[in-house]
């Protein structure tokens, strides 16, 4: 799609944001591990003298520790909301586990004589525990807290998802722009700080007992110092939060576009589009960058805002079909343009909220729909051939494709036959260029900026205009691959903003241009 | 000093593992408690510093009641000293031997010439050892590290749980040597528990011989010997009898059987004490063939037929005259 440029040319453009993004990860890392020794080592002392407490306790910490991350922070949302405040939770619970359990045995493996020689000598439970066992756990202690740390380095990289910030933002949005100078702009910083945080700890490990007995002291004010590194880079804009995904950051087409077409400066965050919509819904976000046909815009009751500038691709979606097929078959085009036309936005989201939220089986779904247009026919025989129908791995295409299969039965006497659950786009078009499927239904705009990469010149002249992509991709297709657009259904799945019903009737926000003359005259 | 009171005290297994020990250490008395595994001692020496609290029973340490007064400070009074030494890994031989000092809040110059005269005195130079710590120590070492840090804030009382029995026989011997003619010691209540009999016999002014979590007998070596209380008093001491019979009797109890009319030797040789025990002055005449025996400024010579014609004599007047002797 675009130019890469190189790694260190990368870093540099992105010194100011690497840097954030790292304080932020180291801030992440020790304000959780922070509240983890300050509750875990208590926690460890005080079920060293009530035993019947420690197998609880432990049990207990272990169990947290066995949650998928991405759920934990899914668990955190209905109850913290978005940001810091969960991530930090989640990390702290994550931290909990290795730091009271090495407590716990760091000091139960303290030679029970010199406990006795202690007692015996006067000694008070307070002089007990800050002067032998604590000093004499403490290389175990420490172990627990290195393992916490690297554990929390780690995990703090899915803090991303969660608009908590931190290196999971490159990492993520590299991954989904397919770029891999920005994987490695997060993969490497989060890496090096394990490793390095690992290798000093390991050092306090390695001193002199009785050296470690001045780092105690010094200890926490580190800790405190690497924490407040989270607190510097919070300055906002504006009083409207917006979530966007990783991908949707790192695109012309996303925020970028926002910016420069729109001169849109609204505070963002970046969110995992696994849990985007529900923050909206649940107000810890304002705006957030969806897929206008989602099942969750209508299961939410979310506002598609008018992209009055047209700034995102149209996405339309149309049947490709290879034209050998169509030649073979002449009959097969008009039974598949039945369709045409007749899917707008909202009935496909209402669809996609049937199968993805209702849970309803895409068959049925499709049967239902075509049945309360008079399309459904009773299945012919089926002998004159076999057609092929693929489609993509998500909500629309299971729809369509079942669709197509029930039109081409009803209406011709050939027989469907459904692939779906192709994967991505790649897979799916390498089947119809091979004659491994016969169509599929495939959209403008990734018919435009994936499978024919077109020059950004081109691009930035038809790219406005939807009528003049799908001519633009009709054509090439026809030329290069000998397969056919036929007319769209009509909706288009394209990136949108989306705000909720009520706030953006209150606020009088429409379209993107009136969301950003409101962030204007705040 | 010391004083235990019908004291119980049974585990979790439900089996007493002391029954009804009562027990009374004069001040500057050494007693020591002597018996085979499993038989109470060490739990009757732990109850007095309560690191085990007694289930019934009254402990009194220099008057106060073990179980009502504040224990910390209480034990801070109290020497103890541990089979495997208990020494901190983390602090140094200065440091271990501090620490009590420290709890009392004594100053640092205090402390620090303490720590040197008591090295000093155990034969650690503080040149080489104040600043090492125990693991760069020997077994002996580690022991007399142990035994200075009980005796740092010269407490009167010094509870002492098998403190050779980790060392091999030889230092055993040298440090058990130390330990005698340690000058702290001279005035202070010790209790020590051993289950080695020699040992007992050696350090101890009076024994406690326990079985089974009961006290068998208490009295003086000799009286253990002369006069068993029991069967079990009588056949714990048969494998070494002589030796320890050796051991028991001083010189001063066998005087009146000594050949007093051979004239002092002339040569140049040792003088023995009263308080000296048979063994020890038969030890000496392995290497002479007469020695000096001091009896209230008069100088008796003494040889070793002479010696074991006296012993002899003692022992037949012992069983003769039975308890009346007043040894128990």
């Amino acid at each position: 799609m675009e130019d890469q440029p190189g790694f260190p040319e990368f870093i540099q453009q992105q010194a100011g944001k690497l840097l954030e993004q790292t304080l932020q990860h180291i801030g992440l890392t020790f304000i959780s591990l922070l509240i983890a020794v300050l509750i875990g080592v208590p926690l460890g002392i005080l079920i060293t003298r009530r035993k019947k407490l420690a197998g609880f306790v432990l049990g207990v910490a272990g169990i947290l520790q066995t949650i998928p991350s991405i759920a934990l922070l899914g668990f955190m949302i209905p109850l913290l909301g978005i940001g810091a405040k969960p991530a930090i939770v989640a990390l702290f619970l994550y931290a909990l586990l290795p730091i009271i359990r090495n407590t716990y045995t760091g000091i139960l493996q303290v030679d029970p004589t010199v406990i006795d020689a202690a007692t015996g000598m006067g000694m008070n439970q307070q002089q007990l525990l800050f002067k032998v066992q604590l000093p004499l756990a403490m290389p175990v202690l420490l172990a627990g807290i290195r393992t916490a740390t690297v554990i929390n380095v780690g995990v703090a990289t899915l803090a991303a998802y969660i608009a908590a910030g931190g290196l999971g933002e490159f990492i993520f949005g590299g991954i989904a722009l397919n770029n891999t100078n920005m994987i490695l702009a997060g993969a490497i910083p989060a890496a090096l700080l394990a490793i390095i945080f690992d290798a000093a700890v390991a050092r306090l490990q390695k001193l002199r007992i009785r050296s470690v007995k001045k780092t105690l002291y010094i200890l926490p004010f580190l800790l405190i110092i690497l924490s407040a590194f989270y607190l510097l880079p919070t300055a906002y804009g504006s009083s409207l939060v917006a979530g966007f995904t990783p991908e949707f950051m790192g695109r012309k087409d996303g925020n970028l576009g926002l910016k420069q077409v729109y001169g849109l400066n609204i505070r963002t965050v970046v969110i995992s589009d696994m849990i985007m919509y529900k923050a909206a819904y649940e107000k810890n976000l304002d705006v957030i960058s969806g897929s206008s046909t989602d099942g969750r815009v209508k299961a939410f009751d979310l506002l598609v805002l008018e992209d009055d500038k047209h700034i995102f691709p149209p996405y339309y979606a149309a049947p490709i079909v290879r034209q050998a097929t169509l030649d073979k078959y002449p009959e097969l085009g008009p039974a598949l343009n039945k369709l045409s036309g007749i899917i707008n936005d909202s009935i496909m989201t209402e669809l996609n909220y049937r199968v993805d939220h209702l849970k309803q089986d895409p068959a049925v779904v499709a049967s239902e729909f075509l049945k309360a247009k008079g399309l459904l026919h009773t299945a012919k025989q089926g002998t004159k051939g076999k057609v092929v129908i693929g489609a993509k791995i998500f909500g629309d295409g299971y729809i369509l494709a079942n669709m197509y299969k029930l039109l081409v039965n009803g209406y011709t006497e050939l027989e469907a036959v459904t692939k779906t659950g192709l994967g991505g786009t790649k897979i799916c078009f390498d089947a119809l260029t091979n004659g491994q499927i016969d169509l599929y239904p495939e959209y403008t705009g990734t018919g435009l900026l994936v499978i024919l990469q077109t020059d950004k010149s081109v691009v930035d002249t038809i790219i406005a205009d939807k009528q003049k992509v799908y001519d633009y991709v009709s054509t090439q297709f026809m030329q290069r691959y000998q397969i056919r657009w036929l007319p769209p259904i009509g909706f288009n799945n394209t990136y949108a903003l989306m705000m909720r019903r009520k706030q953006a009737a209150d606020l009088h926000i429409k379209s993107i241009s009136d969301l950003k003359e409101y962030l204007q005259h705040q | 000093m010391i004083k235990l009171e019908h004291v119980n005290k049974s585990f979790h297994n439900g089996k007493p593992a002391v029954s009804d020990i009562s027990l009374d250490v004069n001040t500057g008395e050494t007693l020591v408690l002597l018996g085979t595994s499993g038989s109470g001692k060490t739990t009757t020496l732990r109850m007095i510093n309560r690191l085990i609290a007694p289930d019934s029973g009254q402990i009194y340490v220099n008057g106060m009641n073990v179980n009502t007064h504040e224990i910390t400070s209480l034990r801070r009074t109290i020497g103890y000293v541990l089979q495997d030494n208990g020494l901190f890994p983390h602090y140094t031989v200065a440091e271990n031997i501090g620490i009590v000092p420290a709890l009392l809040k004594w100053d640092k110059k205090r402390i620090d010439d303490r720590i040197r005269t008591l090295m000093q005195k155990l034969h650690l130079p503080p040149g080489e050892y104040y600043n090492a710590y125990p693991q760069q120590l020997s077994g002996g070492q580690q022991q007399r590290v142990g035994l200075a840090r009980a005796l740092a804030a010269d407490p009167p009382v010094l509870l002492m749980d098998e403190p050779f029995g980790a060392l091999d026989p030889v230092t055993r011997a040298s440090v058990r040597k130390e330990f005698r003619s340690l000058d702290e010691i001279n005035n202070k209540t010790v209790i020590m528990v051993t289950h080695d009999v020699q040992e007992a016999f050696e350090l101890g002014d009076r024994i406690c011989l326990m079985d089974n979590g009961m006290v068998q007998q208490t009295g003086t070596p000799a009286a253990l010997l002369f006069s068993p209380a029991n069967d079990f008093v009588r056949a714990f001491f048969d494998d070494q009898r002589l030796l320890l019979e050796l051991k028991a009797v001083r010189l001063a109890d066998v005087r009146p059987w000594l050949d007093t009319n051979t004239p002092p030797s002339t040569a140049d040789t040792a003088v023995l004490q009263e308080e000296t025990s048979c063994w020890q002055a038969m030890e000496q005449l392995t290497m002479l063939s007469s020695l000096n025996y001091t009896n209230r400024g008069n100088l008796i010579s003494i040889d070793t037929s002479g010696l074991m014609h006296a012993f002899t004599q003692y022992k037949q007047t012992i069983s003769s005259n039975g308890r009346s002797t007043g040894l128990s």
